[in-house]
């Protein structure tokens, strides 16, 4: 780790300020990302702005029906948050099936959206890799390369978004509230995170100094018909293989509207508009199911066969999104708002 | 003098402790935060912190260390690397320790050559932990990169045949009979390759070294973490050309081994080499990627050919098995013996290789070999059973050695078919259809499977030393190691069991080289080992206080044969009339002696070694839930039958097999080192990605003990628990999975890619 | 082939240090004001500056749980957690839960229930459990070992952390069956006995 000042910010703005003025500065949220990263080298900022002091951990109603995450309410507040228990029970899941609670103690909001994406050699300065250093290649297109994505890629990066809250959050279509040097603007949640493309050092779509404010929740929060599926190598405290957050609304056995996202196979959550369209107006039934996931991983692409490589993700993920399509249009399983179960039956 | 009391004393028990299940007596020390593990200590004087630098490539040489600007930063004190570690001991044996294999030890910056990924290339010191880190993150190196080979299965070609070189080693029965014959004419027959890759220990605490430097010469205290104090001391006098005063090594607590602290590891070396260079005191800890950098399960390719005749009965029997291993060492382990003692069979054959490649040596890792011999050679034991027809607890039980039948020796107990009974009757096994897939929980597959297991009971020299106050207080000491297995409690309980003290007038110290010296602690030899040596000392204060007591006058005990007094309760008392008492304390008050003092000691008996076959057993039920679609496994229950002689406090020992089932849960089911070959390096070297089980993976467990009585394998009846309660258990998932599914996986571990 | 490979500092910058400033802890209820950069986290605070070392540093990543503390009674793994930033939280640590010779219940439990090995996860999992407790949300075994999933133990005690931690949640009045003990006495030696 290298050495840094820091500065405590009390009000938004002079957050802002702070970090335009220094060098080389970073907003540091809980840390529970950033001081990892610090730890193993792979970010150097020379200053810190705290965020810990700003008044942004309220959690409140909106007039259209919505609700607001404050950006620095922590992971934990939020999940447990009765307005959230209540109307958002998808979101409050799968906050829960992150991390520990150890971490969602501190980890904020605002944090979670924008921890780097993971992958082994990211994390380690000894290999190439394009995201760390462009131009260095890509060590996993053929590496052991398990946690990395199969949707979205590009040659020159694979790695995977490891949030499970931020898949929730591009389920529900939230919508995100940045503060930067220039004012205010809001950015649609399918936009906040992007694919590796040609620049895969760039996680997401914030300008420099810009703030993570708040999140903003639409009024649907399908609390009838949700289910979270996070396939993963142990029960708990693991990063997904595969993940779908599912949010439906059902007529019967109609399904009227229906929203989901994937985790563990991109570069961010994964949505996929048409899908949903083919589950709209339709009775649900697992041949739709399987047709949807077929649709989904239509255009994936494996990195290698064997259990170190990433190719079962495909078979894994299509059968995790009729899973859980199933799950959340019969909603037979009770849902202990305490505790995420992995893979119940 | 005072006379001894009339009525016989009323026997109140607590001397008589063990094998009671008794809570652990450095537990309120563990629970505090009290208790103090290697990078704990405080020193004499300011202390400094080194960090070490690891090498980022497998193979290649060091051509430049760009030092000057990284000293330049004040508070930096030292770098040390190859270009100026000072002279030492030149040859291998003085880097040889007790548990080292042959070849030549890693000598850690002793050449600017570099031999495997993550190898240390410096040491940085500095005035805090936060300046020697950072001061290590702006080192240049620069090297020259060779072309480097870490893929086994494209070495195979190269094999040879394991050599000797390791203590223990036992090279692979001879063959019997004729195999490949046998196998041909046989009516029933399985084959099948089984596969792991390398995993790490990786106990919880990162290894690390304190040295006090006490500026008297080159005295030195070293808190070290490791198995075993003395291994390291030994290690470190003849590098560094020390005496036992200047290299004391001391090690309280040990926050997990699991065999990967019984070498000495480079943290030790670096440490004492800076303390000896600076004159100063120093610590040393590794980061969780360096617990990465020096030994590992090795990555094991099995092959197995099984055969049966019409009822079942083997026939043929054949397990080879190939591993990585360094350039310099050749690191083996008992891998293809077990098969041979487990099941009778009229023809054998057994082979064992290994490999070189550009990486770390192996080291031992709980149950080493016993572990990965276990899991292929049981699978294929029920795949057999399966092939000729026959319930796989059957199978067991009708190929059963009442003889070691590769040395046709007897053993000196075996009640593991006791296990097998007990087990299944605990477990509910007659309720299992015996048809693959047959049973279901709504969604979910079920699956019970069953495994035996196989463990050496083995003795190693020990001594310990045994001092009884004036006041009435014994305190035991032996530089043994607790690495949680137990030892503190148990060797109080033996040491109050041997001269009839409470537990609370006992004190067991470990870890410490200024104490009789003890084995490392590692294949379940501890409890044998130093608890004989435990025994020996009380009994040695025991025969003094004997004639102490009689020399009192008018003394009951007068003409008492040692053999014949017994110790409970504070007292000493004829057998044959326990009215016929003396109070220790009025010994000790009437010899006016300040402090009785004795020493112990233990060793293997070559004689029986040589007639009887000593091991420990078990046998393990297992129910899986299996979610075809997801691939998804659960371990929901678990049955651990397991014999091992006598059980010294069923409290602890039941740890040690709740943790052994932990351990093959997360052998069968999670863990496994990513390597690169391109890069040559561990690529998941942290506990976010090298999956452990937690505490939501883990549910039911039940423990079963059938006591042996062996007073053979040794002379206080204990064979250990160390290593035999994970055996079995892997397989035993394995063979649920395929009961569950109908699908055999031979590759661990057991990930859900591999059911889909 | 000959490459080479430099192994180099992210910055190109020159070195350069943050001098120490005073940062004051309030840890067990009492203040310590101690010299750091804001580069110490608050487990080497903790460990190396306040010589409390009942708090392990078993990754220094978070992915193990060891350095679990309460901070203002929620559990937090410290290793993650830069100290300056913690200045006016109440933090707790092992030794402000109970002492070796008075021990806190949790305590108690986890050495009644044997529910540790080699101890070095075992402060992590005591706060962590305090930690839970003082959530309230948990009551079930299966609530009970997810939200005890963010303490790694390496020794495999989980079942025995279970039963302590339940005890002391329902106020010993929850006896978790989780792995039942039994023992089959001995029986003669079949050494010889090749029936
Ligand atoms: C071992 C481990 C396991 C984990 N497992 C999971 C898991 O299973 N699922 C999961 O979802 N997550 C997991 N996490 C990740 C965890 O959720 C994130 O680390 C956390 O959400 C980050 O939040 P933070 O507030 O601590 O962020 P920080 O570390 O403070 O910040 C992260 C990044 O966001 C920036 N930032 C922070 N706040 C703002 C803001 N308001 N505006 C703009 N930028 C900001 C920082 O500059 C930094 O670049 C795991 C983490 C660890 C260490
Ligand atoms: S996948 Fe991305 S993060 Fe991983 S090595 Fe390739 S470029 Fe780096
Ligand atoms: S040391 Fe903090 S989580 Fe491991
Ligand atoms: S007791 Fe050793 S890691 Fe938990």
């Amino acid at each position: 780790m290298n050495s840094f000042t820091l500065t405590q910010a009390t009000a938004t703005d002079e957050a802002v300020r702070d970090l335009t003025s220094h060098d080389g500065a970073a907003y540091l949220g809980g840390g529970t990302n950033l001081v990892d990263l610090m730890k193993y080298n792979l970010e150097r900022p020379t200053h810190l702005t705290s965020l810990g002091l700003l008044p942004l951990t309220d959690i409140t109603s909106l007039p259209d029906g919505g609700l607001r995450l404050g950006a620095l309410a922590t992971n934990a507040d939020t999940a447990w948050h009765p307005e959230v228990e209540k109307r958002y029970p998808l979101l409050s899941q799968t906050i829960l099936a992150g991390a520990t609670p150890q971490l969602r103690n501190v980890a904020t909001n605002g944090g979670n959206l924008n921890q780097r994406t993971r992958c082994y050699y990211f994390y380690d300065l000894a290999t190439p890799c394009n995201k760390r250093e462009p131009g260095s290649g890509c060590s996993a297109l053929t590496g052991p390369n398990r946690v990395c994505g199969v949707l979205g890629t590009s040659e020159s990066c694979i790695a995977t978004h490891p949030s499970d809250m931020c898949v929730a959050l591009a389920a529900l279509e939230a919508v995100v509230r940045v503060q930067g040097p220039d004012g205010e603007r809001t950015i649609k949640f399918e936009d906040y995170h992007r694919l590796p493309g040609d620049h895969p050092e760039k996680d997401n779509t914030l300008k420099p100094g810009e703030l993570v404010t708040a999140i903003d929740l639409p009024e649907e929060g399908y609390a009838d018909h949700f289910t979270y599926l996070k396939l993963r190598d142990r029960s708990s405290y693991a990063f997904a293989l595969v993940s779908v957050a599912v949010g439906l609304k059902m007529n019967g056995n109609t399904i009227e509207k229906a929203r989901f996202a994937l985790g563990g196979v991109a570069h961010k959550p994964w949505r996929d508009q048409e899908a949903e369209k083919m589950l709209e107006g339709q009775t649900a039934s697992p041949d739709l199911f399987r047709q949807v996931a077929a649709k989904v991983f239509a255009e994936a692409k494996g990195y290698g066969e064997d259990s170190l490589h990433n190719s079962f993700k495909i078979e894994l993920g299509k059968r995790a999104i009729v899973r859980a399509l199933k799950q959340a249009t019969e909603m037979s399983q009770v849902v202990n708002p305490n505790v995420f179960l992995n893979s119940n039956p | 003098m005072s006379q001894t009391i009339a009525t016989p004393p009323t026997v109140r028990l607590d001397s008589d402790v063990l094998g009671k299940p008794i809570s652990r007596t450095d537990g309120p020390a563990k629970v505090s935060g009290a208790a103090k593990y290697a990078a704990e200590f405080g020193v004499t004087g300011p202390l400094w912190y080194g960090y070490i630098v690891s090498s980022p490539i497998a193979k290649g040489k060091i051509t430049k260390i760009h030092a000057d600007e990284v000293l330049a930063i004040p508070g930096v004190q030292h770098i040390f690397s190859h270009e100026n570690v000072p002279s030492l001991a030149w040859f291998d044996r003085n880097y040889k320790d007790d548990v080292a294999p042959g070849g030549s030890p890693f000598r850690p910056l002793h050449e600017p050559e570099i031999l495997f990924s993550l190898q240390p290339v410096a040491l940085v010191v500095a005035d805090t932990f936060e300046l020697a880190r950072y001061a290590a993150s702006v080192l240049r190196i620069e090297y020259d990169v060779e072309k480097h080979n870490t893929d086994l299965e494209a070495s195979i070609g190269e094999a040879y045949d394991a050599p000797r070189g390791k203590t223990g080693f036992m090279p692979p029965p001879k063959p019997k009979g004729d195999m490949d014959k046998a196998y041909q004419e046989a009516p029933h027959k399985i084959a099948g390759e089984y596969i792991h890759r390398a995993q790490h220990q990786n106990p919880m605490e990162m290894f690390a070294t304190t040295v006090d430097w006490l500026g008297d010469g080159k005295k030195m205290k070293i808190y070290d973490k490791t198995q075993g104090a003395p291994n390291v001391q030994q290690y470190l006098m003849k590098i560094f050309s020390l005496s036992t005063d200047e290299a004391r090594v001391i090690s309280k607590f040990t926050g997990g081994g699991f065999g990967s602290g019984l070498r000495p590891q480079y943290q030790v070396f670096l440490a004492v080499m800076a303390a000896l260079e600076l004159k100063h005191s120093i610590r040393v800890v590794m980061t969780r990627t360096q617990m990465f950098s020096f030994g590992h399960r090795p990555h094991t390719l099995q092959k197995l050919r099984l055969a049966t005749d019409d009822l079942g009965q083997i026939q043929a029997l054949e397990h080879k098995a190939l591993h990585e291993t360094s350039q310099f060492e050749n690191y083996t382990e008992t891998i293809v013996n077990w098969a041979g003692v487990l099941y009778p069979s009229p023809n054998t054959n057994f082979d064992y290789q290994l490999a070189k490649l550009d990486v770390y040596s192996p080291l031992d890792m709980r149950a080493p070999g016993a572990a990965t011999g276990s899991f292929a050679l049981e699978s294929a034991i029920d795949e057999m059973a399966y092939a000729a027809n026959v319930d796989p607890l059957d199978f067991r039980l009708r190929n059963y050695s009442y003889e070691d039948p590769i040395e046709n020796k007897p053993f000196t107990s075996k009640r593991l078919d006791d296990c097998l009974h007990e087990g299944a009757a605990r477990f509910g096994w007659d309720q299992r259809n015996p048809e693959p897939r047959s049973m279901r929980d709504g969604n979910q597959l079920v699956g019970w499977g069953v495994a035996a297991g196989c463990w050496d009971a083995s003795m190693q020299k020990a001594a310990a030393k045994a001092v009884l106050s004036a006041d009435g207080h014994l305190t035991v000491s032996s530089a043994t190691n607790d690495q949680g297995a137990g030892t503190y409690v148990i060797m109080t309980q033996m040491a109050a069991q041997t001269l009839g003290l409470p537990m609370k007038q006992v004190t067991f110290n470990l870890g410490d080289t200024n104490m009789p010296a003890a084995p490392v602690q590692g294949g379940s030899w501890t409890a044998n080992s130093v608890g004989a040596a435990v025994k020996d000392a009380c009994q040695g204060i025991g025969k003094k206080l004997l004639k102490l007591a009689q020399k009192m006058d008018n003394s009951p005990l007068a003409g008492v044969d040692f053999e014949d007094a017994q110790f409970v309760d504070g007292y000493i008392r004829a057998n044959e009339d326990i009215t016929r008492s003396v109070a220790i304390a009025d010994i000790l008050a009437a010899s006016g002696e300040e402090k009785i003092e004795a020493d112990g000691k233990a060793g293997p008996n070559p004689i029986n070694m040589l007639k009887y076959s000593m091991h420990s057993h078990n046998a393990v039920f297992v129910e899986v839930k299996v979610d075809e679609d997801l691939g998804t496994i659960h371990v929901t229950r678990v049955v651990n039958a397991v014999a091992a002689g006598r059980i010294m406090n069923p409290k602890t020992a039941r740890s040690q097999v709740l943790g052994g089932t932990v351990w093959g849960l997360s052998m069968a089911l999670m863990e496994e080192t990513y390597l690169n070959n391109e890069l040559g390096r561990f690529m998941n070297h942290n506990y976010a990605e090298y999956h452990i089980p937690v505490n939501a993976d883990i549910h039911k467990i039940d423990v079963i003990f059938v006591e042996e009585q062996d007073d053979i394998a040794s002379p206080i009846g204990v064979k250990g628990v160390g290593e035999i309660g994970m055996l079995g258990v892997a397989a035993a998932i394995a063979n649920a999975v395929y009961h569950a599914t109908g699908k055999r996986v031979r590759e661990l571990p057991l990930t859900s890619d591999k059911l889909l | 082939m000959s490459q080479t490979f430099i192994q180099e500092p992210l910055d190109k910058a020159a070195p350069h240090v943050v001098p120490a400033q005073a940062v004051t802890l309030n840890v067990n209820g009492e203040d310590h004001t101690i010299q750091i950069a804001p580069w110490t986290s608050l487990l080497d605070a903790l460990r190396e500056y306040l010589n409390l070392t009942g708090t392990k540093k078993g990754c220094d990543h978070g992915q193990c749980g060891a350095c679990t503390v309460l901070v203002d009674g929620k559990r937090i793994n410290s290793c993650l957690a830069l100290a300056t930033v913690y200045q006016g939280k109440k933090i707790q640590t092992i030794e402000g839960l109970g002492a070796e010779d008075n021990l806190s219940p949790l305590q108690q439990a986890f050495v009644d229930h044997d529910a540790f090995q080699c101890g070095y996860c075992t402060p992590g999992q005591i706060c962590s459990a305090q930690g839970l407790i003082n959530e309230g949300r948990c009551k079930t075994e299966d609530e009970v070992r997810e939200h005890m999933s963010g303490n790694l133990c390496r020794c495999g005690a989980y079942t025995n952390i279970l039963s302590a931690v339940m005890e002391v949640l329902h106020d010993g009045n929850v006896v978790v069956d989780n792995g039942v003990l039994i023992t089959i006495p001995v029986a003669p030696t079949k050494a010889s006995s090749a029936e």
